[in-house]
């Protein structure tokens, strides 16, 4: 969509990449760039929210590519209402009729989807791929038997499928913003009704919803959002606003209040950047910006969050692999004084990146120390590594009495013995041990 | 060689295979994607190969080239990669995973041919999306003869062959390793007990649904593909219950599909007098859908329609033996002659009555005379079988079952219908009466 600033008329023609001017850009994401470009901007990024608030509940009844059905379902809908106008002598290219055919036929898909679930031995996946993809199919024979016909507006139903912010007028944003902020104002009305069926339909059933009308109501709304984002993001990319930021979100939080924000807050800026970035540069299509930008999102929300995200992950796993290595390393030694085993067998049992960084990491911590080229334990080592061979021990002799183990099967676990075990217990254990003929080294309490 | 035949060589022989062989190609690979509850993984794919075939096609400028092919190939793997590491790292369900990164990849491509557009370049996502099955033509000998010839083939395009290539290996892959596909499908545990690798199957099954989706679609567009990936598996999974008639019926779905799709959207607008053909590849996956229907309603084993047809014959039945019982009990209590409204009330309902009175009088087994039901001799027989039966299950649920005489009765009502053979009380010897008294029938 073009800018009405001054000295910006682009037409299609135009395939040189002319960069905005600051002032445009400034103006654009201000909402100051024209009345029509201001409110695509605006209706758009109502929409994002309206989609991240409603998709978030999609996500958790599990219902997001019964979304990605419904949008391609609308397709012969779209394409039937436009012949029904053509034959009647109207503009082919009504935007509230062609919506209104695409929702019903919408409607249709998913119906026809929960038929088969239920009455077929069809599974959801089977269901719901076959909706979509014979309803798309019908929509593009149709769209071709359009083409024969000899009918003007042909070209606007193109940007049903792809979708194209400059296609659309002022009255079809205020259309589109108008039903985002419907189905986020029903979304709130609803929220304990939506919350009890997508965590507990078998609770929300008892407790006196109805979990079908509740289910229907949610259609609805998938329904006002994928018509809504149809002109501006296409129909096979409004399903993206409907998964991406929900799924993101899904990271920051384990609380439902929380993730329905984030989740808006997500769909919104892709929503607002995505039109923005559209109406300054050319050939930048607003959906696919739009469902780039919630993308990136993601991918920084996968990476970067703080206890779910993969980062976090890996170094929780890190720490931990750490840990037990040290603990290794600790046990070995303490033994070796002992037994006069040598090093390498611990070292063999760890690999090599953390056979190189255990030692340091102990002589840091104060528990060991290299002398003439040999790891030897300090006065704390000896402590902790008397505290875990004890421990090491205690477990095996208790996996051997208690849980009926072989001798040979019994391994360490992390676990301090004393936590667990009441102390009786552990005496029973020790006098076991020392029964067998194995040392045990004193604890600090016993 | 006559002009007609010419012309369906030229025109419409190509397309039709490549429609036929897309079909068949997918729709044998579709039955273990639609058995392992991943038929989405089709539609994932095909809309995220947008940017391969793009980058591709930017690369070489070649609408049919091998890059784009290649590249459609790499962005199809890496999809099936991506959704994986998603789903695991992320924890996110397999769903919203693949809408996810499919969508992202869609968007991806849409806008790197917006910026093909750019440098003057045509590349519609249209043809993507719809197929461009009528760019394959193909310039026919004029004779039989040279009909094979190395010159002849080799004008045909390679669409054609890489199509050929796909559904050989997809054929090959399922006849070889039938037997793991089996197990790795239903059991993936004990494919790994059986010791072969079930994920090493699952990926080489995934690599062959890429390869069969990029292939099609450079012909046919990627509607076709998902249809063709799901319809066929899913009409097959109505028809049979066994792997091996389920894959070849899912074969014989995906070429009625080819055929008939291309006949309906290549032929048949012309002699309904539509000035065009209408696009081939949307009329297969309709015809998919009508077949898909014809099977929901009409499978002899699953089929709504055969199931609610089997459902009111054996309400029928019932109710044809309540009224016989209902008539042998009057008799016992010395009426042989019952009026109809007693009966419906034992029945349930005048509709209930009228259904069985229409069968019993259709079998010989009521005479209905004025407003009065009687048994004939025949349907005097019929009736102390079941009221036998009745009472043999009521003595049964008495002395073996360990009920109370005076619970036993509306369990004897269901049970009294049981017709399976493997399930009839049989006669205890010594026991002549049921639990409230009652004579049971020879």
């Amino acid at each position: 969509m073009n800018v009405a600033a001054p000295g910006a008329a682009r037409s299609i023609t135009d395939v040189g990449d002319a960069w905005p001017t600051l002032e445009q850009v400034w103006n654009t994401l201000t909402l100051r760039a024209g009345f029509n470009t201001t409110s695509v901007v605006l209706g758009t990024s109502l929409l994002g929210v309206a989609a991240g608030v409603v998709g978030v509940f999609a996500l958790l009844r599990k219902r997001s590519l019964t979304a990605d059905a419904l949008s391609h379902a609308t397709l012969p809908g779209i394409a039937l209402a436009f012949i029904l106008v053509a034959l009647a002598g109207g503009a082919g290219r009504s935007v509230p009729v062609l919506l209104l055919g695409g929702a019903a036929s919408g409607i249709l898909g998913v119906l026809v989807i929960q038929g088969l679930i239920r009455h077929t031995r069809l599974t959801e996946d089977a269901a719901i791929g076959v909706v979509l993809s014979v309803f798309f199919g019908a929509g593009v024979v149709l769209l071709s038997i359009i083409q024969s016909m000899r009918t003007g507006g042909q070209g606007g139903l193109r940007t049903f499928i792809y979708g194209q912010t400059a296609a659309i007028t002022r009255q079809d944003a205020v259309l589109m913003g108008a039903l985002a902020l419907v189905a986020i104002v029903l979304a709130a009305l609803l929220f304990k009704e939506l919350t009890a069926v997508c965590f507990d339909d078998a609770f929300a059933q008892v407790s006196g919803f109805s979990v079908g009308l509740i289910d229907l109501l949610m259609m609805g709304l998938i329904v006002m959002v994928t018509i809504g984002g149809m002109q501006a993001v296409g129909l096979i990319l409004v399903v993206a606003m409907l998964i991406i930021p929900p799924a993101a979100a899904r990271f920051w939080s384990e609380r439902l209040s929380v993730v329905i924000v984030v989740s808006a807050l997500i769909g919104g800026a892709s929503g607002y950047l995505g039109s923005a970035v559209s109406a300054l540069l050319p050939r930048k299509p607003a959906g696919a910006v739009i469902v780039l930008t919630a993308g990136m999102i993601f991918l920084l929300s996968l990476l970067a969050a703080p206890s779910r995200g993969v980062i976090a992950w890996a170094a929780r796993r890190a720490r931990l692999r750490l840990r037990i290595s040290s603990e290794h390393v600790l046990e070995a030694l303490f033994d070796a004084e002992h037994t006069r085993e040598q090093l390498p067998a611990a070292r063999r049992a760890l690999g090599l990146g953390t056979s190189l960084i255990v030692p340091i990491l102990l002589r840091a911590r104060g528990l060991a120390q290299r002398e003439a080229g040999r790891l030897v334990l300090t006065e704390a080592g000896r402590r902790e590594g008397a505290r875990i061979s004890r421990n090491h021990r205690l477990w095996e002799q208790y996996l051997v009495s208690y849980a009926h183990v072989a001798p040979s099967h019994v391994d360490w676990s992390v676990d301090q013995v004393e936590h667990v075990l009441g102390a009786d217990q552990v005496r029973e254990l020790e006098s076991a041990l020392r029964a067998r003929g194995v040392p045990v080294p004193a604890g600090a309490t016993s | 060689m006559s002009p007609s035949v010419h012309r369906f060589l030229s025109i419409d022989m190509l397309p039709l295979l490549a429609a036929t062989l897309a079909a068949l190609s997918c729709g044998l690979l579709g039955n273990f994607l639609v058995l392992r509850r991943l038929s989405l993984m089709g539609d994932a794919i095909s809309h995220a190969v947008l940017p391969g075939l793009v980058a591709g096609f930017l690369l070489t400028g070649e609408r049919v080239g091998a890059a784009m092919f290649l590249g459609a190939a790499g962005a199809g793997l890496a999809t099936v990669i991506l959704v994986e590491v998603v789903r695991r790292m992320g924890r996110v369900e397999a769903g919203a995973a693949m809408g996810v990164v499919f969508s992202v990849m869609f968007a991806l491509g849409v806008l790197m041919i917006e910026q093909a557009a750019a440098r003057r370049v045509d590349l519609d996502p249209d043809c993507v999306l719809h197929g461009q099955l009528e760019m394959l033509f193909w310039f026919p000998p004029s004779n039989w003869d040279s009909f094979f010839s190395a010159q002849t083939l080799s004008l045909v395009p390679r669409q054609i062959y890489s199509l050929m290539g796909v559904t050989l290996a997809a054929i090959l892959f399922i006849a070889l390793f039938f037997k793991e596909l089996r197990i790795a499908s239903f059991d993936p545990a004990l494919a790994t007990s059986q010791g072969f690798n079930a994920g090493a199957i699952n990926l080489v099954l995934m690599i062959l649904v890429a390869a069969a989706t990029v292939a099609s679609f450079e012909a046919t567009g990627s509607i076709l593909v998902v249809a063709m990936l799901i319809c066929p598996a899913a009409i097959a999974r109505l028809l049979t219950d066994r792997l091996a008639g389920q894959v070849l019926v899912s074969a014989a779905a995906a070429l009625l599909c080819g055929v008939l799709g291309y006949a309906a959207g290549a032929f048949a607008p012309e002699r309904l007098g539509l000035p065009s053909a209408v696009n081939v590849a949307g009329m297969m996956s309709v015809v998919g859908g009508l077949l898909l229907g014809g099977a929901v309603l009409f499978s002899p084993m699953h089929g709504t329609l055969v199931r609610a047809i089997r459902r009111r014959r054996l309400a029928g039945q019932v109710a044809l033996e309540d009224l016989l019982g209902a008539l042998f009990r009057a008799g016992e209590a010395g009426s042989s002659r019952v009026p109809r409204a007693h009966l419906a009330h034992a029945l349930g309902g005048q509709d209930r009555l009228a259904r069985a009175l229409a069968l019993g009088v259709h079998a010989g087994f009521v005479q209905v005379e004025a407003d009065e039901v009687a048994l004939s001799r025949q349907g005097t027989a019929a009736a102390a079988d079941t009221v036998r039966r009745h009472r043999l299950w009521e003595a049964y649920l008495v002395d073996e079952a360990g009920l109370r005489a005076d619970h036993v009765h509306g369990v004897a009502e269901e049970l009294e219908h049981v017709r399976d053979a493997r399930a009839q009380p049989s006669a205890v010897p010594g026991r002549g009466t049921d639990p409230h008294g009652k004579q049971i029938p020879d």
